[in-house]
């Protein structure tokens, strides 16, 4: 069995770096799984599920001219791959407000008392340069009621004067 | 009753389009029922089209009863339906028993009404939104061999109007 890593990849954000990397992977006889690809803050990221007959060391050596020519970081992680197991979200929280420090870990930090398994996260900041704000959005599966949620959630709301919006997601199975 | 295999994609059978139901006779009643039993046998489901059973036939059952916080119209079997309005949108979470193991998101109509006939073979038609609504447009996708993930929406498509589904 083809053994699974986790690549990392990071660079200054430029067209073609996800079909350079791809191409050079492909060409070594890599099977790419699933992938998380972002442009953040100007920097182009990449977590790419990689299969390959290669040690990590012969997967570096495959990155290393890539890495060099198209200046990006990269690091290799062995992983144990488990494709086809996803958890589905039950779960969503949009969160706003005026940027400040610490708002990601004072709202993770209620969801992860009440075993709150966050599956994406996503957040950026918006307004302008002044007076930025900062938007995050969270989808995850609790075990746990809503109004549950709902209680934890709402002394962050008055304290620390940002909206937190949750909402149950239903999936539709058709 | 039998209980129907379900073809999965890349299976060419999701891509036709299926003909119309031109009578409602003792073969049409006879699979209608296999169909229920199918969808019934699969937890969480609330619809089911014909062509994923591979019968190209314009037959698709919906119940969303089991969502009770959403409005509907409990257990539907709607032979030959057409949405004759449609209004609103919205994004939500679609999964397909003829796609296993991939949830996404996808813009519907939030409003829609539906004229059909029921196993009976009497013209029924509903207004429907929301949940209801979105399985129905799903299952009529079928019968056109369109499925949800010919229409999605980027996973960071996240600021867009919403719904709680």
């Amino acid at each position: 069995m083809q053994n699974w890593y986790m690549l990392t990849l990071v660079g200054k954000d430029r067209p073609g770096i996800v079909a350079e990397v791809s191409q050079t992977l492909f060409e070594a006889g890599g099977n790419l799984g699933e992938a998380s690809m972002a442009r953040l803050g100007g920097n182009f990221t990449v977590m790419l599920m990689l299969q390959i007959e290669t040690e990590k060391e012969g997967i570096k050596k495959l990155l290393q001219p890539l890495g060099e020519r198209l200046g990006l970081f990269f690091h290799i992680d062995e992983i144990i791959g488990t494709l086809h197991h996803h958890v589905e979200p039950n779960f969503r929280l949009s969160v706003h407000g005026a940027d400040q420090v610490g708002i990601v870990a004072m709202v993770t930090g209620v969801l992860a008392k009440l075993k709150f398994n966050i599956l994406n996260l996503e957040s950026d900041v918006g307004g302008n340069p002044e007076k930025p704000i900062y938007i995050m959005h969270i989808e995850g599966f609790a075990d746990c009621s809503h109004s549950n949620l709902e209680k934890s959630i709402k002394p962050l709301i008055n304290e620390k004067k940002i909206i937190i919006h949750l909402a149950p997601i239903d999936t539709m199975m058709g | 009753m039998a209980k129907l295999e379900i073809l999965v994609y890349p299976d060419e059978r999701l891509r036709q389009v299926s003909q119309p139901v031109k009578a409602i006779d003792n073969k049409i009643v006879s699979f209608i029922s296999d169909l229920e039993e199918t969808l019934s046998s699969l937890p969480g489901c609330v619809g089911i089209a014909a062509p994923q059973v591979g019968l190209l036939e314009r037959i698709i059952i919906v119940d969303v009863s089991s969502r009770p916080k959403h409005k509907n119209h409990g257990h539907l079997v709607l032979i030959n339906p057409v949405i004759t309005f449609s209004a609103g949108n919205s994004i939500g979470r679609e999964g397909c028993l003829s796609v296993p193991e991939y949830i996404g998101k996808v813009e519907r109509s939030q409003n829609i009404e539906v004229e059909a006939q029921n196993e009976f073979g009497d013209n029924v038609n509903y207004q429907m939104e929301g949940y209801e609504a979105r399985a129905v447009q799903h299952e009529i996708d079928h019968l056109d061999g369109k499925l949800f993930i010919d229409s999605l929406v980027g996973k960071r498509n996240v600021l867009k109007k919403r719904t709680n589904y």
